[in-house]
């Protein structure tokens, strides 16, 4: 898979929701060549900050040529990024990863979103073709929401605080719906991919899940971001690059630390 | 406009330009190509490779600190035989010189890599004992002279290419490791590695790094690279590859002025993934500007 340079103008840049931005970056050569579960390196061009940051592709929009990411603000990097006006212009390297495999249709699908992990699964969501079961979770709000009902899944919501939905986590939500799929395709925070995935191996439901790790390159040169995982017929577990062997694994591939 | 001549010699291996890449930093140029012509750098230095293949450390690998960055990857590689199947006919493709990083555990792992790349179609070897991230050898062989001395001189016996060796910046006395090298056998020398560093989460309270310790690198290590490249220029006689923080041509001419034959871009290649053809540009529209024919004009010339 090519990956380019391209400087992205940016079109929109708003706060949808307490420190999580929505930003529309015009990249017309990348967002060709993008496919749902891919990210962007975007650099911010500030010395103390050297490296990129690597965000998921939140929506591809091939058409117009743009790229939407959704991100929030953690350190000075996306702070920065939340304060770039509308038109001014960011480094990007992209499209990187591989996506999701989206080469068998499954008549029921699915989807698990935790917090900022959530926006790749729009994407996703728009390429599947069978049933669509969306489980989404957040401290507060899951992002989101209405774009997946949008898109013809049926959507069901907790919230660490109980604000919406359920109170509780999605495994919680998993066990309380109990829903039936041929694939789980999920993302979110570490923690919550391994109960996930867990859930997914108890009721014998393959999973692809997206995994993130802190990355310098983005490419797979610097071998920073690995993880262990175990492909099947192996007897030894290996360090796969998020970057450039994932994000997106199988599930019961995935070594878990404690 | 003057004629210039960009190409530079070290130990009898003539490359186009003085450009190379730090080891761990362009992978084997095969993750770069989408992005750089591979026949405009001067050497690609790959990453560190071990006789057998090394899993590394766990992750975290990497954090970012001001002006720089850490890493603890601990020489993750797949070996020899991988190295020499797909890199090297990868990298044969491209007009350009091989340096491969060869690293070990112990002095007869280190003798092992040596004559298994020794046979292979590579252009010098770079030994390296300056890794900090791994708990033996490595480091441990990189900051003690007369270990220094002992580990070159057993390569060296094994190894039928030009070796670089490169150097450790976690020492008292910079020029006492490098004499030690070089009495030992080295050809070239390179320098330098990364700093040790550590990060700590505040609100985790606990290492960002999953090693703890990490090697430090990136545009904040410059100064010190380029007074430790200095030194060493100053008190043996092999050529010197310098390295540490170099961002654009600036930086890399500071370091030939300081003594180094070539210099090699590292972190640049994260923050710009243009950057090593960046700067053989920039160095070569330096030496229009400043009607400098060859590089040996500027070589060292602080005294």
């Amino acid at each position: 898979m090519q990956k380019i340079i391209e400087m992205a103008e940016i079109l929109e840049n708003e706060e949808i929701q307490d420190s999580i931005f929505r930003m529309t970056l015009s990249l017309p050569e990348i967002s060709r060549m993008a496919v749902s579960g891919q990210f962007i390196n975007i650099y911010t061009g500030l010395g103390e900050n050297i490296l990129p940051r690597p965000i998921s592709i939140n929506e591809i929009d091939a058409i117009e040529g743009n790229i939407i990411v959704t991100y929030q603000v953690v350190g000075k990097g996306t702070d920065f990024f939340s304060k770039c006006p509308v038109g001014c212009e960011l480094k990007v390297v992209g499209p990187l990863g591989n996506g999701f495999d989206l080469s068998k249709k499954y008549e029921k699908n699915i989807i698990v979103g935790g917090g900022i992990g959530i926006p790749p699964l729009v994407e996703l969501c728009k390429h599947i073709e069978g049933r669509k079961f969306v489980f989404l979770g957040a401290k507060s709000k899951p992002i989101y929401e209405d774009d997946f009902r949008n898109l013809g899944a049926e959507v069901f919501i907790c919230s660490d605080d109980g604000n919406t939905g359920m109170k509780g986590n999605v495994v919680e939500l998993l066990n309380d719906i109990q829903p039936e799929g041929d694939m789980l395709f999920s993302c979110g925070p570490k923690i919550m991919l391994k109960y996930v995935s867990k859930w997914a191996a108890e009721n014998n439901i393959p999973a692809q899940i997206s995994l993130e790790e802190r990355m310098a390159c983005g490419i797979g040169a610097c071998v920073g971001c690995t993880v262990k995982i175990q492909k099947k017929g192996d007897s030894d577990w290996q360090n796969l690059k998020v970057c450039k062997d994932g994000p997106v694994f199988m599930s019961d591939e995935v070594i878990w630390d404690d | 406009m003057t004629d210039i001549d960009t190409t530079v010699n070290i130990c009898g291996i003539e490359m186009k330009n003085p450009v190379t890449t730090a080891s761990g930093t362009f992978g084997s140029g095969r993750e770069f190509s989408d992005f750089v012509d591979i026949n405009r750098i001067g050497a690609v230095t790959v990453k560190g490779v071990s006789s057998v293949p090394w899993k590394g450390n766990d992750s975290p690998r990497i954090a970012e600190v001001y002006g720089g960055m850490l890493n603890s990857v601990g020489l993750q590689n797949p070996g020899a035989k991988w190295f020499i199947e797909n890199d090297i006919p990868f990298l044969k493709k491209y007009d350009t010189k091989i340096i491969v990083n060869i690293c070990g555990h112990t002095i007869g792992e280190y003798c092992d890599i040596a004559e298994i790349m020794s046979d292979a179609d590579v252009d010098m070897l770079e030994l390296n004992i300056s890794c900090p991230n791994v708990r033996e050898g490595g480091i441990a062989f990189g900051t003690v002279a007369p270990m220094v001395e002992k580990v070159v001189k057993s390569v060296k016996k094994y190894c039928k290419k030009p070796l670089i060796v490169k150097l450790s910046p976690n020492v008292t006395d910079i020029t006492e490791i490098a004499k030690a090298a070089v009495s030992g056998g080295a050809d070239a020398l390179s320098l330098i590695n990364t700093l040790m560093g550590m990060k700590i989460d505040i609100k985790k309270r606990k290492p960002v790094l999953a090693n703890k310790i990490g090697g430090f690198s990136g545009p904040a290590i410059k100064p010190v690279a380029v007074r430790m490249v200095y030194q060493v220029c100053k008190c043996v006689d092999v050529p010197v590859i310098g390295m540490g923080g170099i961002i654009n041509s600036d930086d890399a001419i500071e370091f030939i002025m300081a003594g180094a034959t070539m210099i090699s871009v590292g972190t640049a290649n994260f923050m710009n993934p243009k950057a090593t053809t960046e700067i053989a540009d920039g160095i070569e529209k330096f030496m229009y500007e400043n009607n400098i024919k060859n590089l040996s004009e500027i070589r060292g010339i602080i005294d």
